[in-house]
């Protein structure tokens, strides 16, 4: 896919099956914290100069072993989760480097949506850039969802109405709007800054004035 | 009366290009550029026939995927070499200036910068790169962007942001020769957690942050992206003044003189509003080790491996339960003593003149313990050129560490230095998360005294014994 047009997919409504990313002490689950940029997509596969192809490495070292083979364990080793296309996961997910092969490694798999108690910030922002809707809901809400995605339910979001629909509940859920309108419109954002050119004119003008040791 | 603002506030309205409905459009002064985050900007930029603005506000230097080894051979690795040839080959083709991997200026991103006076107080800075924060050591705003971002700020040298909260952290105490910044850092993050920070510009502020030398506060702001916060920094003062003037890019004469005036206007107004607040003293403080798989997960050197059944939280509970397994450890267990494998000493974290002269402090008249692999990797050829003329270089390699090339190396393993299955790594770098330093690696994070005293002692040990 072209690199300009893989930010200017249109979101709308996302159904599909939901993979939970959980840690257990065999008893109780609770949601994986702290899921990192590193745990999403290791070292070794950002040598790639493309955006692309990155979806058969994601969480590579929770999928597969050390020779290859798939992890059984691993939630999407499992069937009915090979195709999904949305994440639930605890506190702080993304957290770690900048690297936006994070994004495009999920992207790639099919994930359109990561619900999740919190994110880290530069990962948060990254998925706008690149389709994803990262959503924020309560621990105790995403647990609900996980149980109901743990029974083969599918879930809806809708973007438009910030709806989760699962199970024959239903979620709200807020939303910057300057976010949501970038992923509703699919809007190339440097495109919407280089239409204020003449600001930007305007700006550096004054700085070259005001503030000439920034100047090189 | 004006508004009494923070230095953040400052820098946010001092750069300011427009404020568009629920966002606001940011001037960035400087961007920095490296191997692994910047190929598809370019693409992006070619495919959109779009130009860089602003060639001569970008600079470019290969890190992360460079090797450390014999710098006259060939890459060994097909893609690095390929990637590293991609900067180079669209930094000519966008007029922007590369530092070569032959120069002696090369090195870690945000150790060239303040080195060539590229950074500077009250400038906003970005790179594809989290530990971008190091830079707010000058007091300039200065955070990690994604590709998508670099190829914005290439494009229109502006940023789409929304202002963060302010976060101060006052740290107080007196340093002694066994604590550094990296001790400080940590206790910051083991303090407020690696979310404690998300959504918020962090201020460090308070006598121990203020008698810390540049290095130090580098290291500082450099871990502030490990507590979640965007960007962390330190008010400008007269030691950041000194060791700015006359570096090669830092503004010269009658300009050096009004910019000096100007940054003394920086720092935080009094009655400032902050919007969460916290204090740490440092008189007690034990040197600082990670245990587990996050840089939170922080205990006194001379402290006991946590018990998940002590903590309450489920989730955290099994994240201590999945940690002690990926790490090989026993709950409840002193931390001193741990066997280790390898020593890396090094990164955008602890790769100055100072931390190596540190970890040499510690070294000297030693010799590294006859199971351990130990490396040191410079930040840059100037530090390691320094390193070599106060002979510290002499003193590892007699001691028994590798004194290597600069480059990112071991903190991120993208090149050949990498830790294997179940190796335990003593790190002074930034990240102790699963498979960071190689899958199935080991990384305890150190300071580079700490990772010296360990290379010697062949396990974690107190650099309290070695003083």
């Amino acid at each position: 896919m072209l690199g300009i047009l893989f930010n200017m997919e249109k979101f709308s409504k996302i159904k599909g099956i939901a993979a939970p990313m959980l840690s257990s002490d065999g008893n109780q689950f609770s949601m994986m914290i702290n899921i990192d940029t590193d745990m999403i997509i290791p070292k070794q596969f950002l040598k790639t100069i493309k955006r692309t192809g990155l979806g058969k490495s994601l969480f590579h070292e929770m999928r597969y072993d050390f020779e290859g083979n798939e992890i059984e364990g691993f939630i999407l080793n499992k069937d009915i989760y090979r195709n999904s296309k949305i994440i639930l996961a605890g506190n702080n997910f993304g957290c770690g480097s900048s690297r936006e092969h994070a994004p495009w490694a999920l992207l790639d798999f099919g994930i359109r949506v990561i619900i999740a108690p919190s994110f880290a910030d530069i990962f948060y922002n990254n998925c706008f850039k690149n389709g994803i809707l990262p959503i924020q809901l309560s621990e105790k809400l995403i647990k609900e969802i996980s149980e109901s995605a743990l029974k083969g339910n599918e879930l809806q979001v809708s973007l438009s109405g910030q709806i989760i629909n699962c199970d024959n509940k239903e979620f709200s859920f807020e939303i910057d709007p300057s976010n949501k309108n970038f992923l509703m419109e699919g809007l190339d954002d440097i495109g919407l800054t280089l239409k204020d050119t003449n600001l930007i004119d305007s700006y550096e003008k004054d700085a070259d004035n005001n503030l000439p040791w920034y100047t090189l | 009366m004006t508004e009494a603002k923070t230095i953040y506030d400052k820098i946010w309205d001092a750069h300011l290009v427009a404020d568009k409905d629920n966002y606001s459009l940011l001037y960035i002064d400087r961007h920095l550029i490296h191997e692994v985050t910047s190929p598809q900007a370019f693409e992006g930029l070619r495919m959109a026939g779009r130009n860089v603005r602003h060639p001569d506000k970008t600079l470019a230097v290969a890190d992360h995927n460079v090797p450390t080894t014999d710098r006259s051979v060939e890459i060994e690795d097909e893609e690095s070499k390929i990637q590293i040839e991609a900067l180079k080959n669209n930094c000519a083709e966008f007029g922007i200036n590369f530092i070569d991997m032959s120069d002696i200026r090369q090195g870690i991103v945000h150790i060239i910068g303040p080195e060539q006076g590229f950074t500077l107080p009250g400038s906003t800075i970005v790179c594809g790169d989290s530990h971008t924060s190091t830079h707010g050591a000058f007091g300039a705003l200065a955070h990690g962007i994604g590709t998508s971002e670099v190829e914005h700020v290439l494009a229109s040298q502006t940023l789409i942001q929304k202002k963060a909260k302010n976060f101060k952290v006052e740290i107080v105490g007196t340093l002694t020769s066994s604590i550094s910044a990296k001790d400080l850092a940590l206790s910051v993050i083991g303090a407020i957690g690696t979310a404690g920070g998300t959504g918020y510009v962090i201020e460090y502020m308070g006598n121990a942050v203020e008698s810390l030398s540049m290095e130090g506060r580098m290291t500082l702001c450099n871990l502030t992206i490990e507590a979640g916060a965007r960007a962390g920094l330190i008010a400008p003062d007269q030691k950041t003044f000194d060791y700015l003037k006359d570096r090669p890019l830092a503004p010269k004469g009658d300009i050096w003189d009004k910019a000096v005036s100007y940054w003394k206007t920086l720092p935080s107004d009094p009655g400032a509003h902050y919007d969460n607040s916290i204090k740490i003293d440092i008189d007690n403080l034990s040197p600082l080790v990670t245990w587990g798989t996050s840089p939170e997960d922080v205990i006194d050197i001379d402290g006991n491996i946590p018990k998940p059944e002590d903590i309450e939280d489920e989730a955290k509970k099994n994240a201590i339960r999945r940690s002690l397994d990926y790490m090989g450890l026993e709950a409840g267990e002193p931390i001193k003593g741990t066997k280790i494998d390898k020593v890396f000493i090094g990164s955008c974290t602890n790769g100055r003149i100072e931390d190596l002269r540190a970890a040499a402090s510690i070294v000297s008249q030693n010799k590294v313990s006859d199971h351990v692999n130990a490396i040191v990797v410079p930040g840059s050829g100037l530090v390691k050129a320094q390193a070599e003329n106060e002979g510290l270089d002499k003193i590892f390699i007699e001691a028994g560490f590798e004194w290597r090339e600069p480059g990112c190396s071991m903190c991120l393993a993208m090149n050949a230095d990498k830790l294997l299955p179940n190796e335990r790594c003593a790190s002074t770098s930034n990240r102790n998360f699963e498979g960071r330093q190689g899958r199935g690696g080991r990384t305890h994070l150190v300071s580079p005294k700490m990772a010296a005293a360990a290379a010697i002692a062949g396990c974690l040990a107190d650099v309290r014994d070695f003083i």
